[in-house]
Parts: C-alpha cells; sequence; structure tokens
C-alpha cells in the first residue's frame, strides 16, 4: 500500500480528534453543561477514519446517532459541533437539531440521525442521485449491527444492487445494539454475508485496525466510482462506554470491555508509524498537543456563543414559509 | 393506597395481567435484562423469564406485525415501542393489519394487543425524539387510544387495555414516568372510555392530556388566586372518547380550552374542537381555545423546546382571552 506520511498523519490527527472530542463532550455531560442523549464512539474511530480517508467533500455520508465520528472523519469543525451540543445558536444545526442530529452539508454529511436504519434507503438515494447527475461521487452509509435488522436494511441493499449504485454500506458491528448483543439479535456471525443475497460483495475486516479498514473501504470506494455498484464492509469494532451517557451497561461482562480496550486503535497505530519511522514520538505528541488546543477553542467557542432566539423556533421548517409563533 | 410512580404503575399492571393470564407477554427493544429504555420493564423478565419478556431485534414494522400474529392467534402481546416516534416505522402493521383486519374479515377475528408508545418532550431529545402523535392514530378506526396523566389512572387503564379484545395504543408521557402518586391497594381496571374530573371549578373547562393535565392543574391554581375556578377533564382515552363528562362540564361553565401537547395542526384537540362544536355549539359563550405544541418539529436545545411545547403561561393566557 502505498501509505504517505501524510495520508498516516491525518488518521492519526483524525482519530485522536475523534477521541479527545469525545472524552471532552463526555465530561462536559456529566457536568450538565450538554444535555439530550448523547452517543459516544470512543473505541471505534478507526472504522470512520479508515472509510472517510477515502473520501473527499464531494462525497456523501450518512450518519448515525452515533455520529461524532463520522463528522470529524469527514472533516466536521469541532468548533460549530460543540456549540450544536452546546444547543447554541452558533451550532452546526442552530441549536435546533443537537448530538443525534449534527449536518454539514456543505461537507457531504447527510446528518447524523436519530432513526436506526433512517440513514440507509438515503445513503442509496444519494448514490443514485449521483448517477443521475452523471458525477463520480460516492455516498458511504454508516450504520449499526443492530440497524441490519431494520426492514431499511434489506431494501436499501437490495436497491442499490440492481441499480448499481456508487454506495458503500459501512457496518459498524459493535457487538450490541444497547443491550442486545448480536449473537442474541441475529443468527451469522458476519454481517457482511448478507451482501450475499443481494449479489453484491461482503467483506469483513478488523474495525480497529485502520489500516486495514482503509484498504478494503479503498476498493469499495473505487468499485463505487467505476460504476461496478456497492460494497457492504462490516468492521467488526466495540464501544467503550454505555450505549449512551448514563447507560450503567449491566448487559455485558467488565471483561469483555477489557478485552476490547486492549486492542485500542489509536496506539496500534501510533505504533505503526514509529515502528515504520514515518514519524517521532515528538511529532505525534505534537499533533495531540494541537487538538487539545483545537478543542479547548472549540469549547470556548461553544460557551461564549449565544442561545437562539426563541421565535428562530418557528424558522427552517420550510423554505418559503415561517410558522406562527406564540406570545408569552 | 399506596404510592406508586407512574412507571412502577405500568410495571404493575402488566405483572397484575401476565400471573392472571399465560397468554399475556411482552416483547419489545430491550426490555429484557436491560428493563426497557425508561426502566419500566425492570425486573419482570427475572419473575416471567426470557420467554415472555422478549427482547427483540431493533425491528418496529416486525414487533408490530408479530403482536398482530400472534393476537390473531391465542396470545396477548404487549409491545413496546421505545419512542413513539419510531411508531412512524410501525405504521402498515398498525394502521393496515392491527386496525382492519377485524372488520375485514367481518368481525371473525379479535386482536387483543396493547402497543405501548412513550412520547412528549422536554428531555432536550429533539425532532425524533420527542412527537406526540396521538392523532395519527385516533384518524384510524379500529385502534383504541389510551393516554393516562397519574400513575392511579396508568394502572387501572393498562390493565383495562390488556383485558380488551381490540388492539389498543397505550401512550405514556416521558416526563411522567417517576410521577409518584396514590393508587389503590387492589389492581383494579378502570373502564376505557371514561373521563375523570381531575378538578372542579365553575367558570371554565379544560379538557387536557397526558402532562398537560399537570400544567392545566398548576394554571388553575394561579387562576385559582384571581379567583378564577377552572375544571380540568382529563378524558383518559382519546377513542373511545367520554363525551358525556366533557360536554357536561361545558354546559356548565360555556368555556372550553383544550390543552395537548401534540403539534396543533391535524391533533386530536381539532377533533375534539369540532365536536364540541357540532354537538354542543349552543352551550358556549365564546370560541373554544385550542392550546398545543407550535407546528415545528421539537427542536433541541431548551430555549426553542420550550417555547414549542405549551407551558401553564399558555394556559393562564388561553383561559383569560374567553373570560
Ligand atoms: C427506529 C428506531 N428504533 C429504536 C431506536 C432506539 N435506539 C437508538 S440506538 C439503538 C441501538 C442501535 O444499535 P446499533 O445499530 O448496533 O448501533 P450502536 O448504537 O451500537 O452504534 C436503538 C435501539 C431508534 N433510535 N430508532
Ligand atoms: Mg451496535
Amino acid at each position: 500500500m502505498d501509505l504517505t506520511k501524510e495520508l498516516l498523519l491525518d488518521m492519526y490527527t483524525k482519530m485522536n480528534k475523534i477521541r479527545k472530542f469525545e472524552e471532552r463532550v463526555s465530561e462536559l455531560f456529566a457536568q450538565g453543561k450538554i444535555l439530550g442523549f448523547v452517543h459516544l464512539y470512543i473505541g471505534e474511530e478507526a472504522t470512520a477514519v479508515g472509510v472517510c480517508e477515502n473520501l473527499t467533500d464531494k462525497d456523501y455520508i450518512t450518519s448515525t446517532h452515533r455520529g461524532h465520528g463520522h463528522l470529524i472523519a469527514k472533516g466536521g469543525d469541532l468548533k460549530f459541533m460543540m456549540a450544536e451540543l452546546y444547543g447554541k445558536a452558533t451550532g452546526y444545526c442552530k441549536g435546533k437539531g443537537g448530538s443525534m442530529h449534527i449536518a454539514d452539508v456543505q461537507k457531504g454529511i447527510l446528518g447524523a440521525n436519530g432513526i436506526v436504519g433512517g440513514g440507509l434507503p438515503i445513503a442509496v438515494g444519494a448514490g443514485l442521485s449521483a448517477k443521475l447527475r452523471r458525477t463520480d461521487q460516492v455516498a458511504v452509509c454508516f450504520f449499526g449491527d443492530g440497524a441490519s435488522n431494520q426492514g431499511t436494511f434489506h431494501e436499501a441493499l437490495n436497491m442499490a444492487s440492481i441499480w448499481k449504485l456508487p454506495v458503500v454500506f459501512v457496518c459498524e458491528n459493535n457487538l450490541y445494539g444497547i443491550s442486545m448483543r448480536q449473537d442474541r439479535h441475529q443468527a451469522i456471525a458476519d454481517i457482511a454475508d448478507r451482501a450475499m443475497a443481494y449479489g453484491f460483495p461482503g467483506v469483513t475486516v478488523d474495525g480497529n485496525d485502520v489500516l486495514a479498514v482503509y484498504e478494503v473501504a479503498r476498493e469499495a470506494v473505487k468499485r463505487a466510482r467505476e460504476g461496478a455498484g456497492p460494497t457492504l464492509i462490516e468492521c467488526k469494532t466495540y464501544r467503550w462506554r454505555g450505549h449512551f451517557e448514563g447507560d450503567p451497561t449491566v448487559y455485558r461482562p467488565k471483561e469483555e470491555v477489557e478485552e476490547w480496550m486492549a486492542r485500542d486503535p489509536i496506539p496500534r497505530l501510533a505504533r505503526y508509524i514509529l515502528d515504520n519511522n514515518i514519524a517521532t514520538e515528538e511529532e505525534l505528541k505534537e499533533i495531540e498537543h494541537n487538538i487539545i488546543s483545537e478543542l479547548e477553542e472549540a469549547v470556548k467557542f461553544a460557551e461564549e456563543s449565544p442561545y437562539p432566539e426563541e421565535t428562530s423556533a418557528v424558522e427552517d421548517v420550510y423554505t418559503d414559509l415561517v410558522e406562527e409563533g406564540r406570545v408569552r | 393506597m399506596r404510592q406508586l410512580t407512574y412507571a412502577e404503575a405500568i410495571r404493575e399492571a402488566i405483572r397484575n395481567e401476565m400471573r392472571r393470564d399465560p397468554r399475556v407477554f411482552i416483547l419489545g427493544e430491550d426490555v429484557g435484562k436491560f428493563g426497557g429504555c425508561f426502566g419500566v420493564t425492570q425486573g419482570l423478565i427475572d419473575e416471567f423469564g426470557e420467554e415472555l419478556v422478549r427482547d427483540t431485534p431493533i425491528s418496529e414494522e416486525a414487533i408490530a406485525g408479530v403482536a398482530v400474529g400472534a393476537a390473531a392467534t391465542g396470545m396477548r402481546p404487549i409491545a413496546e415501542i421505545m419512542f413513539m416516534d419510531f411508531v412512524t416505522v410501525a405504521m402498515d402493521q398498525l394502521v393496515n393489519q392491527a386496525a382492519k383486519m377485524r372488520y375485514m374479515f367481518g368481525g371473525k377475528i379479535s386482536l387483543p394487543m396493547v402497543i405501548r408508545l412513550p412520547e412528549g418532550g422536554g428531555l432536550q431529545a429533539a425532532a425524533q425524539h420527542s412527537q406526540c402523535l396521538e392523532a395519527w392514530l385516533t384518524h384510524v378506526p379500529g385502534i383504541k387510544v389510551v393516554y393516562p396523566s397519574t400513575p392511579k389512572d396508568a394502572l387501572g387503564l393498562l390493565i383495562s387495555s390488556i383485558r380488551d379484545d381490540n388492539p389498543v395504543a397505550f401512550i405514556e408521557h416521558k416526563l411522567l414516568y417517576n410521577l409518584k402518586g396514590e393508587v389503590p391497594d387492589e389492581n383494579e381496571p378502570i373502564p376505557l372510555g371514561v373521563a375523570d374530573v381531575k378538578r372542579p371549578g365553575r367558570d371554565v373547562t379544560i379538557v387536557a392530556t397526558g402532562l398537560m393535565v399537570h400544567k392545566a392543574l398548576n394554571a388553575a391554581n394561579e387562576l385559582a388566586k384571581e379567583g378564577i375556578e377552572a375544571e380540568i377533564v382529563d378524558p383518559r382515552t382519546l377513542f373511545p372518547l367520554d363525551k358525556e363528562t366533557i360536554f357536561n362540564s361545558i354546559k356548565k361553565t360555556h368555556k372550553v380550552v383544550i390543552v395537548t401537547e401534540e403539534v396543533k395542526r391535524g391533533g386530536w384537540g381539532g377533533e375534539l374542537a369540532a365536536l364540541i362544536a357540532e354537538e354542543i355549539f349552543d352551550y358556549l359563550d365564546a370560541q373554544i381555545v385550542r392550546i398545543g405544541s407550535l407546528n415545528v418539529p421539537i427542536p433541541f436545545t431548551t430555549v426553542l423546546e420550550n417555547y414549542v411545547i405549551p407551558n401553564e403561561i399558555d394556559i393562564i393566557n388561553g383561559v383569560k382571552s374567553i373570560l
């Protein structure tokens, strides 16, 4: 593989950015600065980053309730993300969306999604649109192991297949859908096997190995761009935190969590970089240092930003209409 | 009298019915060991086991459909949809199958099933986890729609819903789960289709549902300080509707304010307003006032959410606008 220093360091940067962003969000949530439901991506960083390194700003992604990692991997801005989590007017969605609905349409991010399985057909629609508009854009759909049991999964895969659409389905198999372990919610071990039923390739990959994910996704994105149709990539990974912040995780053994934490994707990439003399320890330290400043700036930006005017609640429902407000 | 929370009352009703009738079982996402997203089914798996407290995959259409099939063939399922917003994913099975099967078959089948639907805003859960979609269901002939506002009502109405031989949509408000209240020592059913006067009054009738019953009670206490006595009627079941109790109150006060959390456009509150206008128009001394959420998706951030969802001030203003 022709892995340039630039590419590897970008991966390292993005993975660390996700990790540190999420750790900070966890703290801020515990402090009551961030409200609502927050689902963290810690432990799964290699999946989003390995996939998105193959994309440009013109390509699309659909994300999930666990979307912060996808956003950052696709180039989302920490300031606007943090401001949105704070519910501020300067956030990506002006405080209307929150964690589960962050979107950056300019960057091809068609939104996090609060509906499990909701993004699958949307990605197929984006792929269809790319095909109809004769562009070489690709649509990547992130979704979980739990989502692979929704009807939309099967309908979306089938449609993408018969129309040979430029779609890459990326299943983040983190072993659980909330409390349901994969072996209780489906009778197969590899979700990638389901691609067979729709007549296109399905690949299972170690989702904690960013280079392996990168390689598999590169092939899938290439196939999609060349008009050869969709691929299903299953990334085996694990979420370190509870399903959402506040989940006591009574449903999984401590040993399992520890086992997966030992497979931390970030030191794994660091080791590769150092062992192959691609960068020095100091260079990596500096990257981490820069991320911390960027993150603290984002928190400051969020803290100092104003909340939206309450009357803005009636805007943005339609392009051309404003709904009626109320007088209090 | 015992004290139970709204969530405990729901659990108590389920436990009561599962003990008494082996055909009753639960299915839904994370309802087993996890105890449900809001803890409502906590502990039931320990008593009844995995067979009767079934964790399902994330497949709402199948959850609803499996309930239909099981109900059609001798079981009495209680299906939980984690947030009412996700009932949209299950709509074919509810609207085209559950609601119509008996009718289409010429009355030859019955579907004793309950689908539990936690609804409502106030948790900064944003547009896809906060909706009140009761009108989607009351619009469909063939489904009964129940919506308790207190632990006592939740207990008695859920018992009746489980014993009912028709599909029943049982709506719960997420912000009510921790509300404590008195509950009779005996687990008695409360019949569907019977409203409850939550506060007597002479000057104006407030018909409110779910969480809004409590906001209306707060508003009424404020109004009482100014000598305005509001009567609060909680229909408790949206269909079948106890028109008599509601109409009797209005015939006494001659004024009505309808308060629901659903967005106002196309809401159940509009249906009630239409019934009042159609059937007892002559008794009204003022226009009917409807208070609901603004016609927008529920926004995330607190300032916006608070603006969109009606509160006590809106109810007080609504009452004063017709006095
Ligand atoms: C249609 C729908 N059903 C249920 C939920 C509640 N819910 C949110 S996330 C989740 C689990 C999703 O599991 P998975 O797809 O594996 O993603 P993960 O959380 O593991 O990343 C569930 C059941 C939802 N948001 N939408
Ligand atoms: Mg999962």
